[in-house]
């Protein structure tokens, strides 16, 4: 371990080299080559270090910080087993937690749980209520990652993909699949048409409100607003255009809602969703340095630009998989990451999967509210969650403005 | 030895020059400091250095490449960058604000020296106290020092710093510039944008003054920094004292007559 490496001839170079303006700098650095990763000329900060014993003043801190980062993922991962079979038994057959696991293990050809007492148990799983669920759990994670990746990007706890206008963009791309009947991708071709739609939004968004290189918060959410009143009259228009049936459609659509779910539409939302999760956990330690600034992140080595290309493609991306048959389900990034901060500060590297995982739970909690609060009725998950999210999002605000810093 | 070295730079916004044809070397050993007044292109100049702003002439090099040209990642590990303003968009702790100084070491060897780095340059900027404490319940002149420490964390061979004792008390303005030179002393290039002229006397190897942009006066701080330049500078009368007992020199603005004026 270099300790020191005094300069040599530190005193006289800045006499001498100073005013020599014109002898060539061959350095060090430049005889390995201008790629090589560590200068030679290696200033450490360890000049009269005190002994390891010091390292104790942090390790209290980040021991506390490791304990409240497993108790949370670990927390919401059982909390994810449980309202998950719990969920599956809820509903106009009753199912009992055991017979439901006994469904699952069924399937993967495992003797266990209950057998079914009634039945269309298998039958009301495995058609209906699981899918369901499934589309829940991916849903929820899509839109508290997709939240969470916004905020990361844009430094801004209020930021998510409904304000900057990639929901509306991407429920546009949908509803034309809709009101046209186009079914040329398959099953696949109303999150294509929502990605692409989505995708297009936000890259018009990001080129409107970019300037000379960098993006300010303000003008980005200006155009988000400018955005979202143009989506707006697209939607009106389709609904329009629509006929009765598509127009019903778009309606309850637009509400939100799982019910319908069907596996074929599970596999389409799924690989998207792991796909963007999987990217939001790579960006995460960039997006940490971004919260010092872009020039600060610049100066850790951060390529900005490039960070925020890639962040808002996977954000069209995680938010295209969620609207495509789910329509617009607000506030669910906005609420959990922000919750999620609460609990174990903004490192982006629990924060993104304690998001995925929270998203998860809470839509299927909502889900389950939503097709079992009014017998016979299943309420548009949407409204929900805007009903518990939109209070929330007041309290952020006056919390956020009242709170040291703000939120530039 | 040349660390950094600047050519013919010219910026512009819009049909002003806001720098005008600097050339500039930073010698690795020296503390470099930029004076002038506002608006005399400081900040701009060290943005230019930083590899931040593209300059619309001229190059700067470092270690004989240009700056411009050089991967992120590879600039990230020789220089270092404290800006006037430091803000943070999320309520990170102060140790891991510091932390992210070793960002550009990761997958390096010397990423095993981390936790001693931190704690050792936490100590240097004096904010091991707050390690646990929220960066934004800071006070400015608090997170001036976090920062501070985080720049330092990087282990840089240049470090840039842009009126890093702004927000600072005496004491930690004497204490970063002595941290500033002592990692002159041991190899770094440093420049730093000053306003205080007597602290830039008492720590600078060199001062650079500067005025609307160009170059004024350029050399040891006691030749450079005289009453009569300053006065014409900075466009109010100045005196440059000695103190008696030392060589060191105290920069005064005289106000008399202002202050007569008024009364």
């Amino acid at each position: 371990m270099t300790v020191t490496q005094t300069h040599p001839a530190a005193a006289e170079a800045h006499e001498t080299a100073a005013r020599e303006a014109a002898t060539p700098a061959v350095t060090a650095h430049e005889a390995a080559g201008p790629a090589a990763a560590a200068p030679t000329t290696v200033r450490s900060a360890l000049r009269g270090a005190a002994p390891r014993a010091a390292e104790l003043v942090l390790a209290p801190q980040a021991a506390g910080r490791r304990a409240r980062t497993i108790a949370l993922l670990s927390g919401l991962a059982v909390a994810l087993v449980v309202v998950a079979v719990l969920a599956a038994g809820v509903g106009q057959l009753h199912i009992p937690p055991p017979e439901v696991l006994g469904a699952v293990l069924r399937r993967f050809g495992i003797d266990g749980g209950a057998a079914a007492t009634h039945v269309n148990t298998d039958a009301a799983l495995w058609t209906i209520r699981f899918p369901r669920i499934v589309m829940a759990l991916l849903v929820g994670a899509a839109l508290a990652t997709g939240g969470a990746l916004m905020q990361g990007v844009f430094g801004n706890p209020l930021a998510d993909p409904g304000v900057v206008g990639v929901s509306s963009g991407a429920a546009v791309g949908a509803c034309t699949v809709i009101v046209f009947g186009w079914t040329f991708l398959g099953s696949w071709t109303a999150a294509v048409a929502a990605f692409v739609a989505g995708l297009l939004t936000t890259l018009l968004v990001y080129a409107t409100a970019r300037d000379g290189g960098r993006t300010q918060v303000v003008t980005l959410v200006l155009t988000g607003v400018a955005v979202n009143a143009v989506a707006g009259a697209a939607l009106a228009f389709l609904t329009f255009l629509g006929d009765t049936q598509a127009r019903e459609q778009i309606v309850f659509w637009q509400l939100g809602s799982l019910n319908g779910t069907r596996w074929p539409y599970v596999a389409v939302v799924a690989p998207l969703v792991l796909l963007g999760i999987l990217g939001a956990g790579l960006l995460a330690r960039r997006l940490d340095l971004l919260a010092l600034g872009e020039r600060p992140a610049r100066h850790l080595g951060v390529d900005v630009e490039r960070l925020r290309i890639v962040s808002i493609v996977l954000v069209a991306l995680l938010t295209a998989a969620a609207v495509a048959f789910c329509g617009i389900i607000a506030f669910v990034g906005l609420v959990v990451p922000h919750l999620v901060r609460m609990a174990v500060g903004p490192g982006h590297r629990v924060l993104v999967p304690a998001s995925a995982l929270g998203g998860a739970v809470l839509l299927m909690c909502a889900d389950l509210v939503a097709r079992t609060a009014v017998p016979y009725a299943d309420l548009p998950i949407g409204m929900l969650t805007a009903l518990c999210g939109g209070p929330f999002f007041f309290w952020l605000i006056r919390r956020t403005r009242r709170s040291a810093g703000g939120w530039a | 030895m040349t660390a950094l070295r600047a050519r013919g730079v010219r910026v512009r916004y819009g049909s002003t020059a806001v720098v005008d044809g600097v050339d500039l070397d930073v010698v690795a050993g020296e503390v470099l400091a930029l004076l002038g007044p506002n608006g005399a292109g400081k900040s701009t100049l060290l943005g230019v250095l930083a590899g931040d702003v593209t300059p619309d002439e001229g190059v700067v090099e470092l270690d004989g490449v240009d700056v411009r040209t050089l991967r992120l990642a590879d600039l990230a590990r020789r220089r270092a960058v404290l800006l006037q303003e430091n803000r943070l968009s999320f309520p990170f702790d102060v140790a891991d604000v510091v932390r992210m100084g070793r960002a550009p070491w990761r997958g390096t060897d010397r990423e095993d020296d981390d936790e001693r780095v931190i704690e050792n340059v936490m100590r240097t900027a004096d904010v091991t106290h707050l390690a646990a404490r929220r960066y934004p319940t800071l006070s400015g002149g608090e997170k001036a020092r976090a920062s501070f420490a985080r720049t330092l964390a990087q282990e840089p061979v240049v470090l840039l710093l842009d009126e890093p004792t702004a927000a600072l008390d005496i004491r930690h303005q004497e204490s970063l510039l002595a941290e500033a030179l002592r990692w002159a002393r041991d190899g770094a290039a440093v420049v730093v944008v000053l306003h205080d002229l007597t602290l830039a006397a008492a720590y600078a190897d060199r001062v650079v003054l500067l005025a609307e942009g160009r170059v004024r006066g350029e050399g040891r701080p006691h030749d450079v920094l005289t009453g009569e330049l300053l006065t014409d500078v900075y466009r109010h009368p100045i005196e440059v004292v000695h103190r008696p007992g030392s060589d060191e020199i105290v920069v005064l603005p005289v106000r008399v007559a202002a202050l007569e004026e008024i009364r």
